[in-house]
């Protein structure tokens, strides 16, 4: 074994430890300024997390195959971009929360979100099951407290409960999973645990394994919110207030793919038999028969929603079930399949941080998070109708926005791993959701209202942070996309 | 020497019934307890297993759990306490602000 040298050690950790400087910068500049200055908490909190997600790229990884700090983090491709994802998401939400009446001069608000943050970037490189148990809690615990921060909200706190009592539940039930791994092979760390169970000393049956991966799996589904462990989902995402929905939304769910994609690539790789079981084969049906329910539940339910929050839930879960089409490709070994779940997640961020950016606004406005309540906006302010239509065109796959490459190459993926199935039904679900995505279009540009001549400001801040994720959107599906996915690609392959 | 599988065979029956506390009980502290319950019954495999391959990772994975438990416990009771000021209540299935 080397000895320990620091430096060779903190490039893998650099995002971490500037969290750790910001959230107590925020904490400091929380005592000090009183009155209107207290803005300027938000806006350090934001623009601090959004400079940040500048270092994996300046301390980019050397040695993928490499673990840091005693085999706790790997500092690899993949590792990159979610740290990437992570930070951008909590700057974002940060910018979005700093002019709304609640939570934008409340210096806590935004400390929680770094330290949420934190542990969702620590998710992204965790290699340990430790590590991920911890950074796991750490990026769950503070969206607890976060989905119940409004006080004026009596559904805040109801929401806090149950995303707790769900959390809580499915994070125990990971955690005996781990727990019988760690049994099953004397290891802990993830890549080790593989080793060991492809070994000739691991003589076993395949049935604990199996099991022991349901468990783990039942874990990242509530995650993911994955039918049928989605059923906080749509009470949580109406009950908390609008940026902790939003973060909710991409944070934990980005985080929680990369972890997913870590786990079926080092600790159930595809070469891996065990008593005559290939524990790919079965990791494949659970994740596309999961998709395939995740997406049909999601889209089916989101039809008849009535409130914005709630159909953006089912629209998240109907995303997930998307997204699974690309897990379920890994199969194949392919760096297809990890780049298109990469570029689904990014452009995921972009885009559904702009449907909740329009909302925040909105709702700061208006007091109200119903559909119909959206009528008449175009006539209110055109932009904000603009960016929320960039979001929603996005979200249902229509071409000039990111949505649309995003979903063609995870069924480009699904189909090089001949699953043309899964990719057939997940173009019919994207038909389904179209639907839902373009009522709302209609409502905001067709449909009158008695409001309509009271025009919505929109606060500086929150506008620059809309404009440039409504850009990043179409960047993304336009001149960006051939770049940006085969940096993924490239990236991809050095992971496999 | 008690055999490995004895406190397995213990740790899965408290497993379960912790399961079945969080999925039958209706009032928001025995429910929590019972997820505690669950943790601890990993915690007991935990240790049991690193007695089994005797190192030490087990045991560091049970302080991490413990640690995480208690951070649990301080957000899991503040909020029960914000749901009963709200509602007077705290049975579960009172939790229905929202529907659909």
């Amino acid at each position: 074994m080397l000895p320990f040298d620091f430096l060779t050690h903190l490039p893998a950790v650099v995002p971490e430890v500037g969290l750790t400087v910001l959230a107590l910068l925020v904490l400091l500049l929380d005592l000090r300024l009183r009155g209107e200055d207290r803005r300027v908490i938000g806006m350090v909190a934001g623009l601090g997390m959004i400079a940040l997600a500048v270092t994996p790229f300046i301390w980019a990884p050397v040695d993928a195959s490499a673990t840091y700090w005693g085999g706790m983090v790997r500092h690899d491709a993949l590792s990159q971009i979610f740290k990437v994802i992570a930070l951008l998401a909590g700057g974002l939400v940060a910018l979005m929360t700093v002019e709304t009446s609640e939570m934008g001069r409340k210096g806590e608000f935004f400390l929680i979100i770094i330290v949420s943050t934190l542990g969702a970037s620590l998710m992204a490189g965790a290699a340990d099951l430790i590590m991920v148990f911890v950074s796991l809690e750490t990026l769950t615990i503070p969206l607890y407290v976060l989905a119940s921060f409004s006080r004026r909200d009596k559904r805040s706190a109801e929401a806090g409960v149950k995303y707790f009592l769900f959390g809580s539940f499915a994070s125990a039930i990971m955690l005996y999973g781990f727990s019988l791994l760690y049994g099953f092979t004397g290891q802990t760390s993830l890549y080790a645990i593989a080793e060991y169970l492809g070994s000739p000393e691991f003589s076993a049956n395949a049935t604990p394994v199996l099991a022991t991966l349901v468990l783990i799996v039942v874990g990242f589904g509530f995650k993911i919110s994955a039918v049928p462990f989605h059923f906080w989902t749509p009470d949580v995402y109406e009950g908390a207030p609008t940026p902790v929905t939003a973060f909710v939304s991409v944070a934990s769910k980005a985080a929680s793919f990369a972890l997913l994609m870590r786990f079926f690539l080092a600790v159930f790789p595809y070469s891996l038999v065990i008593g005559g079981v290939e524990i790919q084969d079965f990791w494949v049906n659970l994740a596309a028969i999961t998709s395939v329910v995740t997406m049909t539940v999601g889209n089916v339910l989101a039809l008849s929603q009535k409130n914005i929050k709630r159909l953006l839930a089912y629209s998240s879960i109907a995303q997930a079930g998307y997204t699974l089409i690309g897990v379920a490709a890994l199969h194949a070994g392919t760096a297809q399949s990890v780049a298109s779940v990469t570029f689904y997640m990014l452009m995921y961020l972009f885009t559904n941080l702009l449907a909740f950016g329009v909302i925040i606004v909105f709702s700061e406005a208006t007091g109200t998070d119903d559909i119909k309540d959206m009528a008449g906006l175009n006539r209110r302010n055109p932009w904000m109708a603009l960016a929320m239509t960039v979001g929603f065109l996005s979200l249902g796959g229509i071409p000039p926005a990111a949505g649309f490459f995003g979903k063609f190459f995870l069924f480009n993926a699904a189909i090089e791993a001949d699953l043309t199935w899964l990719a057939v039904v997940g173009v019919l679900n994207a038909i389904i959701g179209l639907v839902y995505y373009l009522v709302v279009i209609k409502v905001i540009y067709v449909d009158r209202s008695a409001d309509e001549n009271k025009a919505i400001p929109v606060a500086p801040v929150a506008a620059w942070a809309m404009g440039g994720t409504t850009i990043a959107v179409v960047l993304l599906g336009t001149i960006g996309t051939q770049i940006v996915f085969n940096w993924a690609l490239t990236s991809a392959s050095a992971l496999l | 020497m008690v055999p490995t599988e004895a406190y397995i065979i213990l740790s899965m029956v408290l497993f379960a019934m912790g399961a079945m506390g969080v999925l039958l009980r209706r009032n928001a502290i025995v429910v929590f307890m019972s997820v505690e319950l669950m943790l601890n019954s990993a915690n007991i495999a935990l240790v049991a297993f690193s007695r089994h391959w005797n190192q030490a990772d087990g045991h560091l994975f049970t302080f991490f759990v413990i640690t995480v438990a208690a951070a649990e416990v301080a957000v899991g009771l503040a909020l029960i306490v914000a749901i009963f000021r709200t509602k007077q209540s705290i049975n579960i299935d009172e939790l229905h602000l929202m529907e659909g």
